[in-house]
């Protein structure tokens, strides 16, 4: 498995399961274009990459302004080559029971975990259709499949983005370029730690593996779906969640 | 400089991956030279970066051989 001159763009590469998949690509060789929403995070994945002596660097990318993403690719070319792996890892919660979710709660969810797909993937697919080659892979989450409370946008944005990835599938295939999404389950990361003492041990108890998964066991499966050996799959979603949901 | 029609035609090979020999004025993208919906597709985004131009999806479904795309670009550039 190399990606040995190829760019990847992963977007939300400052922490969690996205540093775990810009660092997981660079040591197989590609170069990695890491965003980051603020010109301090986009440093620190230079420095992450500079540090772990391999190729990449962060750029700051807003996922949810057309405008932001199509210079951030421009940027990314210019310097790298167009991507030919695009991972879409940017996301955010704004957790609330339905009934006491607001309407920004909902729409900043759905902007920045759906549209942000839609749009990013639209705009790598040019370059990975010339060079009859590509790899998009979308982060959704168990919470896509199973549902949870106080979650109703991500779980509408994580399933969108997975119904979405079987269409771009669809389409793009006799172009030798593949869309699957992983979907993590209980991963600890930033975004778990938010979670109460009850919350997790509620979660414990769902999980047959009995512990949290690691970044790195999601990014593994990333690197394998942005792998040529991966050519075959498509459309699918995996899940990494050590047994709590088989979809 | 290249006529409308000598860049129409190279567009044309590039993308869709056929010799100048087999391009005539009146091949369809389609039905001659081979072209799948995705094709066509590019073929329309290629033209539109090659002259500067933009094309409504509503034109672009008439362009469906190589004479109606140089139509076009003379037409509308």
């Amino acid at each position: 498995m190399s990606f040995e001159g190829k760019t990847a763009l992963v977007t939300g590469a400052t922490r969690g399961i996205g540093k775990a998949i810009a660092l997981a690509l660079a040591e197989q060789g590609a170069e990695v274009a890491g965003t980051a929403t603020s010109a301090e995070g986009a440093e620190a994945i230079s420095a992450m990459f500079a540090e772990a002596g391999l190729k990449g660097f962060g750029l700051v990318m807003n996922v949810s302004e057309a405008a932001s993403i199509d210079a951030g690719l421009k940027q990314v070319t210019e310097k790298a080559g167009a991507p030919l792996i695009l991972v879409n890892n940017a996301g955010i919660t704004r957790d609330n029971l339905l009934m006491r979710l607001k309407d920004d709660d909902w729409a900043d969810v759905i902007e920045t975990n759906l549209a942000s797909v839609y749009r990013t993937s639209k705009a790598v697919l040019r370059g990975m259709a010339k060079a009859r080659w590509g790899r998009i892979i979308n982060i959704s989450s168990v919470v896509a499949g199973m549902g949870n409370p106080g979650q109703a946008n991500y779980c509408a944005a994580k399933a969108g983005v997975e119904g979405f990835t079987r269409s771009l599938a669809k389409e793009m295939s006799n172009r030798g370029i593949t869309a699957n999404c992983v979907a993590p389950g209980f991963i600890d990361t930033d975004m778990t730690r938010k979670l109460d003492e009850a919350q997790r041990n509620a979660m414990m108890e769902i999980i047959p593996a009995g512990r949290f998964g690691d970044p790195k066991e999601v990014a593994a499966v990333v690197a394998f779906l942005a792998s040529d050996a991966a050519g075959y799959v498509t459309g699918d979603t995996i899940h990494v969640n050590g047994g709590m949901y088989m979809g | 400089m290249s006529t409308v029609e000598e860049r129409v035609k190279k567009i044309v090979c590039e993308q869709l991956g056929v010799k100048e020999s087999e391009v005539q004025n009146s091949s369809s993208f389609v039905e001659d030279l081979g072209a799948d919906s995705l094709d066509t597709v590019e073929l329309v985004m290629a033209l539109e970066e090659e002259f500067e131009t933009e094309i409504p999806d509503e034109e672009a479904e008439k362009l469906t051989s190589v004479q109606d795309a140089i139509d076009y670009i003379v037409a509308h550039t």
